[in-house]
């Protein structure tokens, strides 16, 4: 019985084992000077799971009766944060390297917090939920003050420690009074309390405590006021992973609880979400329009596509969550481009964050300029790129579910939102010539992430990579 | 030829990849070697595309030429052609090559500009050939960002506020359409577009927020498509963006946004609105005619008072777009083939009073009318193609103007005579705003220091302006090239259009009645 369960999470006990032999290896050994080597192994390691659960799982298994569940829906998950978390980690080592930042903690502390993911994803029970997550939570907060002698690093992590501590205590005030009424902490004992008659107040009261736990960490309006200020404070490299992995494994995370656990009250939940989406929608795209910090900038861009995909989870169907997932996917590839291009902004060495900066970029580096142009148009949801076939997901599911002012108003805030990146775009193409131009350092892995992320926004027109049959397949674990 | 459709609408495309991948630009080789390759691959483009004008059967009112496979997420790459779209698609053929060779001046950033017009090319023959609501859409959508770019970065002093305008109003026009398309999509279950001009959307009245809509879904559909579509015609009082982006823009963008791009707002009507949401389109009849009327009337008089030409030609086209509006809307033959031809016309005067803008532009980096005057006396060549194409503009009998408004305003006196008597105004109007531009640009002594040293049009200009003086002519005198071949189409689209409205009408009254 017991090798059985081991089998099933055997992935995630690899990864922490290798964390924890890595990391003790480095510590009796030569320390920071092996940091570049062992981010390297921890990227390959990463993506070699990744490429091990993408085609060996099949079915659905449960571990530890119920508590760790293996399923179409968390693989698909767990493939696309262990990839985006390698990429992550291979952008970084350059830039990390020459500021002298990189740490051999650092690659570690990202694998820890990619097992808690995963464990994130495959919950089955408030408490493994918990687990999962502070794990994340606690491996994050420190890496967002990797920079201990910069003010706003460590202002940024503490900031980050400080509400996510806030929101922990809120989820786990839900996950008790979930646990008082339904009885069990188990996903599948819950939802058959709730299923016996209508929600009762008490576990509505939970529900909605859980909601905003998680919504922290999606940050989702009116949860979102740490995002623009960590993204701005933490150093570049661990912003993007902040932009991509965690979100991913929230927004699974959320996924899996309200269907798993409330799957028979969808009309309670549903309404409290589409509320957090609207929100998020117009906040994102109003509030980025003033920022000129690049790194807040998509600070608030990442809220406002937090709204998009959680509007694929309003609509509480299987349609839903497929499109939840496809538009994560697509997030995340986005994502991991534009950072690229971030990473490799700098002026006299130092890192440069101010978008005026890019003045007449297509001038000087006409390949860069409309690689991020590409990415900004779909980030913007303009079609034929494929940020826009994210948005039709959503809408598509949103519409089916009823939800047609979601539908209305998250198309509405995308207009608002094509403003600011358009602003960009002005930057690059439109602006006057300046002296204090940033210079674009040339750096192989920057360049590759940058054009592969461009040329899939292209490319997925023809072809989504036969994402969404996976998305689908995952969906129909999750809700049936 | 089995993919004759994608060829045309994929050749520009596959000519600007061939210019982004291989071309290194920069040196005045490369530029002169990227204006070759676009006008040769636009002008490829326009030989093959007689390919479908000839193999087009007028005859046959559905879908011909169509190619279909599968595309992602369970939707159709599916592209056809019927009676109502060939003549746009040849329209948007034919202007292009004469769009480059009008670029010949071009100096900053050739080969970019080539790309992104040869891009837009392909863009907008997808949008004239598609035949699914998503693929409709993709193509519908995508042309803004080349149009985006080239506002943005070849035109002039105010070039970013004009771009930025352009943008947003017409994408927040167009992101309202797509969430009618999901809607549709919904309630029909497929995207394809033929099957949805069969399909009959529920036309029940509902209320919403304690507002009774008559008509129902249709109603609620067609608004959503006409947020869309009125932006892009663009119709008043939503024309706004249009003078900002005609007057920023580079002399090419203006003549393919006025010949070619608002023609996508009326094939938009024609494809969507009329034919799937008749009633619909029938409970907000009057609202469009008078929208048209008034647009007629107070376009006209702003034009009468513009200093920059391109604006006033702008403020014409708005005007002219208003005679179109309410050609479609007027639903019956004359109406329909009037507007039909109306843009078809249009495509052709307008871009080429763009060109004539362009002409002097080019030479004296001002676009204000009183900066000129007595031109006749060192452009003679000039005068005579510019005072064509000003008649033409007022719909002078013998020129292509003539037929569409006449054959609109015979359409629509038959169903609202108050509109068409006030439409009929407008005619005047641009009589008088035309010829006094005309009076003040080209007419009178040549006393302005400034333009003692005028050149007439080279050898290159006078070839531009052949073909579209050709096509105005023969078109003027002798219509039936365009209108047999819209005709059954048309005939088609009218009945289909007549019974479901009369049909409609039994369930609207029904519903109110039971209210």
């Amino acid at each position: 019985m017991i090798s059985a369960d081991l089998n099933i999470i055997l992935p995630e006990i690899l990864l922490a084992v290798f964390a924890m032999v890595a990391l003790l290896g480095a510590v009796y050994t030569e320390k920071d000077k092996l940091a570049p080597t062992l981010l390297w192994i921890t990227a390959a390691v990463m993506a070699a799971i990744a490429l091990w659960i993408g085609t060996s799982g099949s079915g659905t298994n449960e571990a530890f009766g119920g508590m760790f569940i293996d399923d179409g829906f968390a693989r698909f998950a767990k493939v696309t944060i262990l990839i985006s978390a390698a990429a992550v980690l291979v952008m970084s080592q350059e830039y990390m390297q020459r500021r002298g930042i990189l740490r051999f903690e650092y690659p570690m502390l990202i694998t820890l917090a990619a097992v808690g993911m995963m464990m994130m994803v495959s919950a089955g029970d408030l408490m493994a939920l918990y687990m999962g997550l502070e794990l994340q939570s606690l491996s994050l907060y420190v890496v967002a003050s990797l920079r201990r002698d910069s003010v706003k690093s460590t202002e940024a992590g503490l900031k980050y420690f400080v509400l996510g501590a806030l929101s922990s205590g809120l989820l786990l005030y839900g996950a008790s009074l979930t646990y008082g009424y339904a009885g069990t902490t188990l996903f599948s004992g819950i939802v058959q309390t709730a299923n016996e008659g209508q929600l009762s107040l008490g576990m509505l009261f939970g529900l909605v405590f859980l909601a905003a736990g998680l919504a922290f960490k999606v940050s989702a309006v009116p949860f979102h006021m740490w995002t623009p200020d960590v993204y701005e404070g933490a150093p570049t490299p661990i912003t993007a992973f902040f932009a991509t992995a965690p979100k991913m494994a929230a927004m699974a995370l959320f996924a899996r609880l309200m269907h798993d656990a409330f799957g028979q009250a969808i009309g309670d939940w549903s309404q409290v979400i589409a509320l957090l989406s609207v929100l998020s929608m117009f906040l994102g795209a109003v509030a980025a329009i003033g920022q000129t910090n690049i790194k807040r900038l998509m600070a608030y861009s990442s809220i406002a596509h937090m709204g998009y995909a959680l509007m694929g989870l309003a609509a509480g169907s299987a349609m839903g969550v497929q499109a939840l997932l496809i538009y994560m996917a697509i997030y995340i590839t986005m994502n991991v481009g534009t950072f690229a291009f971030i990473l490799s902004m700098e002026r006299d060495g130092a890192p440069v964050t101010d978008i005026s900066g890019l003045h007449m970029l297509s001038k000087r580096d006409p390949a860069r300029a409309l690689a991020m142009l590409v990415l900004l148009f779909s980030l913007a949801g303009v079609p034929p790129l494929v940020g826009f076939f994210g948005k039709l997901q959503v809408l598509l599911a949103a519409y089916d579910a009823g939800l047609i002012w979601l539908a209305v108003a998250g198309v509405v805030a995308s207009v608002i939102g094509a403003f600011y990146y358009l602003r960009i775009v002005f930057y690059m193409y439109f602006g006057d010539e300046r002296d204090d131009a940033v210079e674009m350092r040339s750096s192989p892995v920057l360049y590759g992430l940058l054009m592969a992320s461009a040329v899939i926004m292209v490319v997925g027109v023809v072809n989504l990579f036969g994402i969404e049959g996976a998305a689908a397949a995952a969906a129909a674990t999750l809700v049936n | 030829m089995d993919n004759l459709l994608s060829i045309v609408t994929f050749l520009p495309a596959l000519a600007a990849l061939i210019l982004g991948l291989f071309l290194r630009g920069g040196t005045e080789d490369a530029d002169q070697n990227a204006k070759w390759l676009a006008l040769f691959a636009t002008s490829a483009t326009f030989v093959i595309s007689l390919f479908i004008l000839f193999q087009f059967d007028p005859s046959d009112t559905e879908m011909q030429m169509v190619e279909q496979s599968d595309w992602l997420m369970g939707l159709q790459y599916k592209l056809g052609v019927d009676g109502i779209s060939v003549l746009f698609v040849m329209l948007t053929t034919f202007m292009m090559p004469l769009v480059i060779a009008a670029s010949w001046d071009v100096n900053v950033r050739v080969k970019e500009y080539m790309i992104a017009f040869l891009l837009l090319e392909t863009l907008m023959l997808g949008v004239f050939m598609a035949l699914d609501l998503v693929l409709f859409y993709l193509f519908f959508e995508a042309g803004l960002i080349p149009m985006f770019l080239i506002i943005g970065i070849w035109g002039g002093k105010n070039r970013i506020y004009a771009s930025f305008k352009f943008f947003l109003y017409t994408f927040l026009g167009s992101v309202l359409m797509l969430v009618a398309m999901v809607g549709m999509f919904a309630d029909a279950g497929t995207t394809d577009i033929p099957t949805l001009l069969k399909h009959e959307f529920a036309s029940e009245s509902f209320s919403v927020l304690g507002v009774q809509v008559i008509g129902g879904l249709q109603t609620m559909l067609f608004l959503a498509f006409f947020a869309s579509f009125a932006v892009k015609m663009p119709m008043w009082p939503v024309h706004t963006w249009l003078p900002d982006a005609h007057v920023q823009a580079p002399t090419a963008g203006s003549v393919v946004l006025a010949a070619i791009l608002l023609k996508m707002g009326g094939y938009g009507f024609l494809r969507f609105s009329l034919p799937m949401f008749p009633v619909g389109s029938a409970v907000m009849t009057d609202l469009v005619l008078w929208m048209s009327a008034i647009a007629i009337v107070y376009t006209s008089l702003v034009a009468l008072v513009q200093e920059d030409m391109k604006k006033l030609i702008a403020y014409s086209s708005v005007a002219h777009m208003g005679y179109v509006t309410m050609g479609i809307f007027a639903g019956n033959q004359q109406g329909i083939d009037g507007a039909i031809f109306q843009m078809i016309s249009h495509g052709f005067i307008s871009g080429a009073l763009f060109l004539c803008v362009g002409v002097i532009y080019d030479r004296m980096h001002t676009r204000q009318i009183d900066a000129y005057g007595g031109l006749v006396n060192r452009m003679p060549a000039y005068a005579v193609i510019f005072m064509l194409f000003t008649m033409a503009n007022v719909g002078l009998p013998g020129t292509s103007g003539f037929i569409g408004e006449f054959l609109t305003l015979m359409g629509i006196f038959q169903v609202n005579t108050w509109v068409a008597m006030i439409a009929t105004t407008g005619v005047i109007l641009s009589a008088a705003y035309a010829l006094w531009l005309y009076r003040r640009v080209v007419m009178g002594d040549l006393i302005k220091e400034s333009l003692k040293a005028i050149t007439d049009m080279t050898a290159r200009e006078r070839w531009i302006f052949a073909p579209l003086v050709v096509m105005t002519i023969w078109l003027g005198v002798y219509p039936a090239p365009v209108l047999d071949r819209i005709g059954p189409a048309v005939e088609a689209l009218v009945a289909d259009y007549q019974l479901a409205v009369a049909h409609g009408d039994g369930a609207t009254q029904h519903a109110n009645v039971s209210y």
